[in-house]
């Protein structure tokens, strides 16, 4: 080994100790900013390490991608709005998994049949990880950005094309490892990866998106692991491995969160909301004018705001925290309900809030915020649905029965901010809004929001 | 290429690394979860160092060079991205963590 190869390995073994010390100091929103700085150092160090440290013939290539690559996550990393944070981090991962899938691609034409088994064996992972995970991702953000309709896509025998694509993909795995010199077996590897990551995520409805950005996160982050393997890095393993374990274990929470098995998700199906038999509720949803909403509002001592995705598409943040400002200035405590997969991704709407100044100790976890309904003189629901859908709770034979939920229902009173009339993203009837307790208020939530806070600005 | 003691070394560091994930991770509080995915996804833009050694290196043919180009420009949007969006998130975080009348604020 030379100078620049111990040089490179340590810069390597120094990003992989900055790395977990970040993820470390992320478990509290202060120490995390500079944690981050921590891991952006480790980055830097990884990459000139690299550069010094292997025998490099051509520039070209390195600095064009480097200066595009740059260019276009400055970009995206400034202009980006928050609302549309799901998107950006599924498009995210499109972008590292194809990294790893062309790695992947690069390593197998240059030196495929000189190796091990089992570093094989993670070349086959890495391609098919980082190419399914490309496509899916692709589809994800397509969903969350309205391209692509955000219902479940589905047709007949869905489920056994797809256990076909996976079986063949299986197959050409073996026979990959076999024949480790036939490219047109890799190619159509690759090729039947692209088309299942199509597969798995169109029959996927918005409302279980947070459970597949994390397992997309997941394999991003596994497809980089793997890679490590082949190249026989390991500071590639630990990152992508860190990686990993972070994405699969938000998928347990989020798993949690909507009462699915974490198999039930993994195979497929995830979202296929058949449309049983829904206890239609009789009853009439009781409307309330604006002067009303607000004239309880300001004559009640404790408001629990409940946000859902309604909230991101409204862009309403802003108009809440107006609100809820005006409301304290009265001195009504108000407090946020934060479900965990309310919005589209893990953790959405703190983030929303916190954009809005919202201070972080307003925001409240649903296990400790449930027990406080009961005193809640109003809970306002704002573009939340299933989250705070008493059937989860009450009727066993719900599709949602055993999600855990916001108990808003329990509350004195209650407030629904919607759009209009119709159904919620799972097409589930609401029995909240039919409860003798709840006032519908139709409209767009930022604007409602807006005119609530002047009206009991007038109180 | 790689011998088999160096790759029972790369399963150690594997299995290690998953449990230290683990730990490390399952102490995230769910209010962070957002940058936390946006963290970890810029983190695991470390497959670019893989993809320089694809597109410059000289033991790769002109079209692996293509090839890891490609590989640069997507892993250097995760990395740069990932990072200046976390970044963006976790200054809100940090922005006003008291109510205003207790004026001690976060820079």
């Amino acid at each position: 080994m030379t100078a620049s190869t111990y040089f490179m390995e340590a810069t390597y073994l120094l990003a992989s100790i900055l790395f977990v010390f970040a993820l470390k100091r992320m478990s509290h929103p202060d120490t995390a900013r500079r944690g981050m700085f921590l891991a952006e150092g480790g980055m830097l160090a990884a990459i000139i390490g690299t550069l010094v440290g292997t025998h490099i013939v051509t520039w070209t290539w390195i600095i064009a991608g480097l200066s595009i690559g740059s260019i276009i996550g400055a970009w995206m990393a400034i202009w980006v709005p928050m609302t549309a944070m799901p998107q950006r981090t599924a498009l995210s991962h499109a972008f590292g998994a194809l990294a790893a899938a062309l790695v992947g691609v690069g390593e197998f034409a240059v030196r495929s049949s000189e190796m091990h088994p089992i570093t094989r064996g993670a070349l086959g992972f890495e391609v098919m990880l980082g190419s399914l995970t490309t496509t899916g991702s692709l589809i994800a953000a397509g969903k969350l950005q309205g391209l692509i309709p955000g219902k479940p896509i589905q047709f007949k025998g869905q489920n056994i094309v797809n256990l076909l694509l996976f079986l063949s993909l299986a197959t050409f795995f073996v026979i990959f490892l076999a024949h480790p010199e036939a490219s047109e077996v890799f190619y159509t590897l690759l090729a039947l990866a692209f088309i299942f990551g199509v597969m798995l995520v169109i029959p996927v409805g918005s409302a279980d998106m947070p459970v597949v950005m994390s397992l997309l996160n997941s394999y991003a982050g596994l497809a980089a692991a793997a890679t490590g393997f082949v190249l026989g890095n390991n500071v590639l393993i630990i990152a992508g491995t860190l990686d990993g374990f972070s994405g699969f274990i938000l998928s347990v929470l989020m798993c949690k969160a909507m009462n699915r098995s974490i198999t039930n998700v993994l195979f497929g199906g995830f979202g296929a909301v058949t449309a049983e038999s829904t206890t239609s509720i009789g009853g009439v949803m009781r409307e309330i004018n604006l002067e009303d909403a607000a004239m309880q509002l300001a004559f009640a001592s404790r408001v629990i705001f409940v946000p859902g995705y309604g909230l991101a598409i409204a862009q309403a943040q802003h108009a809440v925290r107006e609100l809820a400002e005006m409301l304290e200035d009265r001195g009504v405590t108000v407090k946020y309900a934060i479900h965990p997969v309310a919005g589209r991704m893990p953790g959405h709407m703190n983030v929303l809030l916190a954009e809005a100044d919202v201070p972080y100790s307003s925001l409240y976890e649903m296990e400790k915020i449930n027990p406080e309904f009961p005193s809640t003189d109003v809970a306002v629901v704002i573009g939340a649905n299933d989250v705070v859908n008493p059937d989860a709770r009450d009727n066993p034979k719900s599709i949602i029965a055993g999600m855990p939920i916001l108990e808003v229902d329990r509350a004195k009173s209650v407030i629904v901010l919607k759009r209009g009339q119709g159904r919620g993203f799972s097409g589930l009837d609401n029995p909240l809004f039919f409860k003798s307790c709840t006032a519908m208020l139709y409209g767009d939530a930022k604007s409602t929001l807006t005119h609530l806070a002047q009206a009991v600005q007038h109180v | 290429m790689m011998n088999p003691a160096v790759l029972i070394a790369s399963i150690y560091v594997f299995a290690l690394a998953a449990f230290l994930g683990y730990q490390v991770i399952s102490r995230v509080p769910p209010l962070l979860h957002t940058p936390l995915m946006s963290a970890t996804n810029a983190i695991s833009g470390i497959s670019l160092i893989g993809s320089l050694v694809l597109a410059g290196a000289s033991h790769y043919p002109t079209s692996a060079h293509v090839l890891g180009f490609i590989a640069v420009t997507t892993a250097t949007i995760n990395v740069v991205g990932g990072f200046g969006i976390t970044d963006r998130m976790l200054k809100m975080f940090g922005k006003r963590k008291t109510k205003p009348e207790q004026t001690e604020v976060a820079k």
